[in-house]
């Protein structure tokens, strides 16, 4: 329950803003909760596995796109677009996975990049279906699940809360069962694991579609509310956002991925307001943050305060 | 038999490190492997528990050929392998590494049991809670056997375990390997030949890739090539 409690707290915390904030942040803090389940999934990948992907645009835009073409096309609903959008993230991960696995370190970085950058020039290609680099924004009707309009607003944030909420959940639960522990021994000596019998391949198999799968909800999600789908969201920026996202917020965290996201992203909101150089500010920020703090946020409250921190 | 090995091989570029090593262990034994630096020791046990390839050969354990079965399925099998350098997980407590070995055949509580006893037999109990990094050199090395004891193998491959232990960590480990071989196999690679002469039933000597020898200690004590290749004389020098 101690382990517990500040999840809750912050999911409590989250729904209490829901009713007091001011809309700009509002609608600041809906999209974040989007992304910050997005890192997530990174996370799991990366921070418990250990396996540093290049490619999880990949995944995000799998989602993004699975559920906007179905609106789009098949004039689905919103709810089964959602699913739709889920399963080709599981299918595109679980594919990529086969394929990348047989890599480790450098290569399996420059495997799944290379592919991210495959399904972005695929997303190009076929512009008559995906609408290029232009994109699509989708129709109202594709944005209503239940009678509920996810174009609005409060809806709005209280469908990112919902996604946010299951996400961190399914992290923390994760990452506390016998499986998630061996994603960490896999991560510290994956040799030592396996001569203590365990499968790495199996493990990191189920590590990255999960992780695939929750980064390809947050992009399915991402689509329906906010209205757009483009093919931006899958080239490479979108891959380094949730990485830099898990290292502010603080690698192997559960909590790290949404105190990263939400300070990078007022991080770049705060300075454009005062310099049009605003990269440079959030870069140096970021420096910062890596010399004084190089385990993240709530890695070094981890080191410093507590150790038992999931 | 436990295990078996039938013309075992490995080359690395051109280096015979195992030649066409055969060995059977019967079930309930405490066998020794012993060797100058570079006999192939680490190598053979390696072939054995599958975290190598071996060039040729077959390894037949507890009645089926497991040479095609990846590492994890042998130690699935009932192998534990104990890592001759320390191979620990530096930055997880010592309960969790225990408990790692443990829960890969007990679920909960009963894995914490375990773990628990497994840590009390090594006399590690009051430093569950420590990184194992943290730990000094000899602690880990019993870290390392209590995380083999506690899979309860049907065999256990011991690499050097007594390797960075005080002279009162060596008597308890002696206790420890004797109550052990009352329900396991014991293969041990060990340089201590005071603890090899004491603990073994039988001894196999490893030169060259080869087996050079194997009988029981008086045996190998005695033996003329043995005290040319390996022991020089007299077995204490040999220790270390």
């Amino acid at each position: 329950m101690r382990v517990v409690a500040p999840h809750l707290g912050l999911l409590a915390l989250l729904l209490s803003l829901h009713f007091v904030l001011p809309a700009y942040h509002h609608g600041n803090l809906a999209r974040v909760m989007v992304l910050a389940s997005f890192a997530m999934g990174y996370n799991i990948l990366f921070g418990y596995t250990g396996l540093l992907s290049l490619g999880h645009a990949l995944f995000f835009a799998a989602g993004m796109y699975g559920a906007g073409l179905a609106v789009q096309h098949l004039g689905w609903g919103a709810g089964p677009s959602l699913v739709a959008g889920i399963a080709a993230g599981a299918v595109v991960s679980a594919t990529l996975a086969l394929l990348a696995l047989r890599t480790s370190g450098v290569a399996f970085m420059i495997v799944t990049l290379m592919f991210a950058q495959a399904g972005a020039l695929t997303i190009l290609h076929f512009s008559e279906i995906t609408g290029g680099d232009e994109g699509f924004v989708l129709p109202q009707a594709g944005r209503m699940v239940a009678g509920l309009d996810l174009s609005d607003a409060n809806t709005r944030y209280l469908a990112a809360l919902v996604l946010f909420a299951v996400c961190l959940s399914l992290s923390l639960w994760l990452v506390r069962t016998p499986f998630g522990r061996v994603l960490v021994a896999i991560r510290e000596n994956e040799e030592r694991a396996r001569m203590l019998g365990y499968d790495p391949f199996a493990h990191k198999f189920a590590a990255m579609v999960i992780s695939g799968t929750m980064a390809a909800a947050a992009g399915a999600t991402y689509g329906v509310l906010f209205g757009y789908v483009g093919s931006s969201f899958a080239e490479v920026q979108y891959s380094i956002l949730p990485l830099l996202y898990v290292l502010l917020g603080g690698t192997g965290t559960v909590l790290g991925p949404f105190v990263g996201t939400l300070f990078m992203f007022y991080l770049i909101d705060l300075s454009s307001d005062i310099t049009t150089a605003h990269m440079l500010i959030a870069g140096v920020a970021l420096v910062g943050l890596t010399l004084f703090a190089p385990q993240g946020i709530m890695g070094e409250i981890r080191r410093r305060l507590w150790k038992g921190l999931p | 038999m436990l295990l078996q090995a039938r013309g075992l091989a490995k080359r690395f570029e051109g280096l015979h490190a195992v030649q066409g090593v055969d060995l059977d262990l019967p079930e309930g034994e405490i066998r020794a492997l012993i060797g100058p630096n570079g006999a192939g020791k680490t190598t053979l046990v390696g072939l054995i528990a599958g975290r190598i390839a071996p060039s040729a050969g077959r390894v037949i354990f507890d009645g089926r050929d497991v040479t095609h079965l990846p590492a994890h399925r042998r130690i699935a099998r009932g192998m534990a392998y104990t890592f001759q350098i320390t191979s620990v997980f530096a930055r997880l407590s010592v309960a969790e590494n225990v408990g790692l070995a443990a829960r890969r055949h007990l679920k909960g509580a009963k894995a914490r049991q375990a773990a628990e006893d497994a840590l009390d037999r090594v006399g590690l109990a009051a430093q569950a809670d420590t990184e194992a990094g943290d730990l000094a050199y000899g602690h880990q090395r019993l870290l390392e056997l209590a995380m083999g004891i506690v899979q309860r193998p049907r065999l256990l491959i011991l690499d050097e375990p007594t390797q960075g232990l005080s002279e009162g960590e060596i008597a308890g480990f002696e206790t420890l390997i004797r109550d052990l071989a009352r329900t396991t196999t014991i293969l041990l690679i060990e340089h201590n030949m005071r603890i090899v002469m004491a603990l073994a039933q039988r001894i196999t000597v490893l030169d060259g890739g080869r087996v050079l020898a194997e009988g029981t200690p008086d045996e190998i004590h005695a033996n003329a090539a043995v005290q040319a290749a390996y022991l020089g004389g007299s077995p204490d020098a040999a220790a270390g």
